[in-house]
């Protein structure tokens, strides 16, 4: 049961084979049994859970079940739930409780879907091994002593060992695709404005994407489908008709055109990962698609567009963050300048203080045109890459990140950490979807070794198209379907 | 040595609209602290801005009110600083790309000089909150109901040269304001908030002297004095040997005088940048002539429609079309009585002496332009004569009848101008008062015309005001002077 996918656990929902309530208890003690070590939640709500697990049980006997009734998910600690902690992985927001839902967490409730948590991430959602947060590193299910990737590492994790079948997480530069790749699990960034932002802490509010991750492509068309679409309180937020993503799963997948950015395979790619994404390719040649190089030619200035683009955001969007009104604020301030200082030096950690100073400096009266002109100039052509990629081909495809997961600690220099996004974050800059699925593993046994992710990146709005490749790939791969034993996770 | 003062200002106007402008929070005034701010006010993690379309509505409206470029594409920016009361640590703003470009204000001076004030651009912005700094035992308290309220600020060019200028640049942006009816103009609840700057040079000279910035002057009367103190400061300055600093100032009316805030060494770098949470506001020429279509006649407008269709003097259109409630009551009387300098002289008379002793405003007034046109037709069509007319509009402000007509039946003030009917009265006058018609008679002509007044005041008397006075003086003229 710990490893059945949201559509299997329905089904056993709706066969009577066990009910929402023994299925949220059974995985409630399984976090609180296992997570200690893993680290993947931040706060665990026992109760509610299970308030709505009884709810989720009444309905389904009087009928009135909808498909995501009474299934289990995790919340990355990005989402403002309602009462209940939203800490972004940070010091300043240890203490804060929003009066309110994000738009996302709305919807799902209202799906009957039951939240057992927040999960753990990376600080205000900045890195890219979940070592950033103020509540310690998540450990890799696969291997303890890797990294889970990040932000969203918590959520990967926690999918990935079995304490739940599904999770919320944020993209602003990987941040959904990279730990789902660590993690050997599905993860989906959606277009940009296909789903609200409405109640999602800000990083880089140009580049943030809230979007599913889980054990399948068709959970994640489940999932989309329920938080997808308008929301008159984000103006960013798309009016555009949410189709049925599942109806699109099994299209027949024959004269598929594939492009593999040649920039994407190129210097510092691992020859496992490569490998692994090569095979895949194999696969969908088996099943019918043409493969072709393409090119992306200005794929190298994505790092550096982007981490001037987002730490100027952060630096604006981390301004409330000043001790006045909520949040942390330091003891006994002397004066208004004290109370800032202290406030923000002691509730910030240090990777989120570098992409403040990063992003105030890149705005300042001087530099402005030098760097977030510039930035912003790039984006277009970056964007443009990918529109002109498009004309040729449907899809591209290639690795999520340029390694499989790294070691705990391994990465000390924040520019090797930042080049762990290389392959996600031109993405977040075009404002297209991209999804990474489970494709082999690194390492001799594959139980043993670190999860491969390979991506596939789409048109604006296509993730209904995303999916049906995704799936297509799953029905013929059981790479999505390993998970690492208990042995392994205790 | 002469010098020339340079003003520029920048006018704060709190749009009217009934929510915030990216937050659904109410903008009353008056409300207890912190009540009408939500957590999109607050600045909560995780909410976003969603712009009120109503805002962006009466920005166009003003912009074409001053034949403003209303470009079709204009953008909101962050402006970044920290203060207790701006709770996102940034004012979302315009910057380089305004909603109003380059734009004209007609202002009026003294003896009907008129005067063209250029405007620079006029942007949207949000308002703070205020920082309470008394009773709170040495810390601030802060009231976020304030943060949110949509600005509309309103720069000028540096076109004004002296403090009288200026109040009459404010006082006509005030008119088309409230004439637009995006803001209710009330200076003393801060829905209009000048910055002056103010420089000063020799007279004569081309390049401009180095200006200060006076912040947040919340009247009329202060915009003049803290000019005219600043001015004097800075000819000090200058003629003392010393060089005027770039900064800002505070102008104090308790003490009358301008104190340095902050130099231009201590100024904030906002860092803008285009806000990613709004996007950009896009309006096609559909949009834009459908504001046209809801504009309202414009003061400059209609003072000049006064003064050339009505034949009312500079003056009287000036104070008649100061306001738009002013200017739609005696629109109001003038339909109803056809006479636009009968009109002009009971609306600034007698109606606004009993308004101004009662302190009342004229879209309060107890009498209707409706009555007032109906008492002055009355008058022109001699039905009662001046005196009786003030009768009525006294019993008409009391609301002691529905109309003249019926107050002038009741009180039987219909004037008599039946001459048979006037002899009588006069003969019994005249039988009446022996002494006084053979004094009349004895005395030399050109004496005679004071001395009828008497006789006059008697007749008026017997008639209770009804008489009609010109024919009561022809008549008793006649008749003293027959015999």
């Amino acid at each position: 049961m710990h490893h059945m996918t949201l559509t299997e656990l329905a089904r056993g929902l709706e066969a009577g084979d066990f009910s929402s309530r023994e299925l949220t208890t059974s995985l409630l003690d399984r976090i609180e049994r296992l997570d200690g070590d893993i680290n993947s939640f931040v706060t665990v709500t026992r109760d509610q859970a299970l308030t709505a697990a009884d709810a989720a049980d009444q309905a389904r006997a009087k009928g009135e079940s909808r498909p995501l009734t009474g299934l289990p998910l995790a919340i990355k600690d990005i989402f403002c739930t309602q009462g209940i902690r939203t800490s972004c992985g940070s010091k300043m927001l240890d203490n804060f409780q929003a009066p309110y839902n994000a738009t996302v967490v709305e919807k799902l409730q209202a799906a009957g879907m039951i939240s057992l948590g927040k999960t753990n991430m990376d600080e205000f959602a900045m890195g890219s091994s979940n070592e950033n947060s103020f509540y310690g590193p998540v450990k890799n299910p696969w291997d303890r002593t890797a990294v889970p990737g990040g932000s969203s590492g918590g959520s990967a994790a926690a999918i990935a060992a079995g304490l739940a079948p599904a999770a919320l997480g944020t993209d602003t530069g990987g941040s959904i695709r990279q730990p789902a790749a660590f993690c050997g699990i599905t993860g989906l960034k959606p277009t940009y404005g296909r789903v609200s932002r409405y109640g999602m802490v800000a990083f880089a509010s140009s580049l943030d994407q809230g979007g599913p991750m889980a054990r399948s492509a068709e959970d994640c068309a489940h999932l989309l489908g329920a938080i997808a679409g308008h929301d008159l309180r984000d103006s960013t937020s798309v009016a555009r008709v949410v189709p049925d993503y599942l109806a699109e799963l099994d299209a027949p997948l024959d004269g598929l055109k594939i492009g593999l950015p040649k920039e994407y395979f190129g210097d510092g790619l691992d020859a496992e990962v490569e490998s692994a994404i090569r095979e895949a390719i194999r696969v969908y040649e088996s099943l019918g698609a043409k493969v072709c190089e393409v090119s992306l030619p200005h794929t190298h200035l994505a790092v550096p567009a982007y981490y001037v683009i987002a730490p100027a955001e952060a630096s604006s969007n981390l301004s409330r963050y000043d001790g006045v009104r909520f949040g942390h604020r330091c003891e006994n301030p002397v004066d208004l300048e004290d109370l800032y200082k202290r406030s923000r030096a002691e509730g910030f950690g240090d990777e989120v203080k570098r992409r403040i100073l990063i992003g105030t400096h890149t705005l300042s009266e001087g530099f402005f045109d030098a760097y977030y002109r510039k930035a912003q100039q790039v984006r277009r052509l970056i964007r443009q890459d990918f529109l002109d990629a498009f004309e040729e081909v449907d899809v591209l495809m290639g690795p999520a990140a340029p390694t499989p997961a790294f070691d705990l600690g391994a990465k000390k220099d924040p520019v090797s950490m930042y080049l762990q996004d290389i392959y996600t974050i031109a993405i977040n800059l075009a404002g297209i979807p991209g999804i990474s699925v489970p494709a082999g593993f690194a390492g001799k046994r594959p139980t043993e070794g670190r999860p491969i992710g390979l991506q596939i990146l789409g048109q604006h709005f296509a993730e209904g198209q995303l999916l049906n490749v995704a799936h297509k790939f799953q029905q013929a791969t059981d790479w999505h379907r390993r998970h690492p034993t208990d042995q392994e996770t205790t | 040595m002469q010098w020339e003062t340079v003003i520029g200002l920048e006018v704060h106007v709190q749009l009217a609209t009934q929510s915030k402008i990216f937050s659904g929070a109410s903008t009353a005034f008056g409300a207890e602290p912190n009540t009408q701010a939500c957590a999109i006010d607050l600045g909560l993690p995780g909410v976003l801005p969603v712009l009120n379309e109503g805002a962006v509505a009466m920005a166009v409206q003003f912009g074409l009110a001053i034949d403003a470029e209303i470009p079709e594409t204009s953008l909101f920016e962050r402006k970044n600083y920290f203060y207790p009361d701006l709770p996102k640590g940034y004012q979302t703003s315009q910057m380089a790309q305004p909603i109003v470009g380059r734009g004209e204000v007609e202002i009026v001076l003294d003896d009907d000089v008129r005067k063209r004030v250029r405007i620079h651009h006029a942007h949207l912005e949000e308002d703070a909150g205020k920082s309470l700094h008394e009773d709170f035992h040495g810390m601030s308290g802060i009231d976020l109901n304030r943060a949110g309220t949509p600005l509309l600020e309103i720069v000028s060019e540096p076109d004004m040269r002296s403090a009288k200028e200026a109040v009459a640049y404010i006082r006509a942006l005030h008119a088309i304001v409230t004439y637009l009816g995006i803001s209710d103009g009330n200076m003393a609840e801060g829905s209009m908030r000048c910055d002056v700057n103010v420089s000063v040079r020799p007279k004569g000279q081309e390049t401009l002297g180095t200006r200060a910035e006076i912040k947040n002057v919340n009247s009329f009367r202060f915009v003049e004095r803290a000019i005219e103190f600043e001015v004097e400061r800075q000819i000090e300055v200058i003629e003392d040997g010393g060089k005027v600093v770039q900064e800002t100032r505070l102008y104090d009316p308790d003490q009358d005088e301008t104190r340095s805030m902050r130099t231009k060494e201590e100024a904030n770098d906002y860092r803008y940048f285009p806000c990613p949470d709004l996007l950009p506001v896009m309006l096609d020429s559909a949009y834009i002539e459908h504001q046209r279509s809801t504009l309202p006649e414009l003061p400059t407008e209609k003072r000049n429609r006064f003064e050339t269709r009505l034949g009312l003097s500079a003056y009287d259109a000036g104070v008649l079309s100061s306001t738009r409630p002013m200017a739609e009551y005696f629109e109001a009387v003038l339909v109803v009585c056809g006479d636009a300098k009968q009109a002009a002289n009971w609306v600034q008379g007698e109606l606004s002496a009993h308004l101004n002793r009662e302190n009342i405003d004229i879209s309060n007034s107890p009498v209707t332009p409706e009555q007032l046109g109906g008492l002055i037709s009355r008058v022109l069509d001699d039905t009662i004569n001046g005196k009786a007319a003030k009768q009525v509009f006294a019993a008409l402000w009391n609301n002691e009848g529905q109309s003249a007509d019926e107050i002038i039946d009741t009180r039987g003030l219909k004037q008599v101008t039946d001459t048979g009917a006037i002899e009588a009265m006069i003969d019994q006058v005249i039988a009446n008062s022996p002494v006084q018609v053979a004094q009349y008679r004895d005395a030399a002509p050109e004496k005679r015309g004071k001395m009828i007044g008497y006789f006059v005041g008697q007749v008026m008397k017997a008639s209770r005001g009804t008489a009609n006075p010109q024919q009561v003086n022809g008549l008793l003229k006649q008749k003293l002077d027959e015999a």
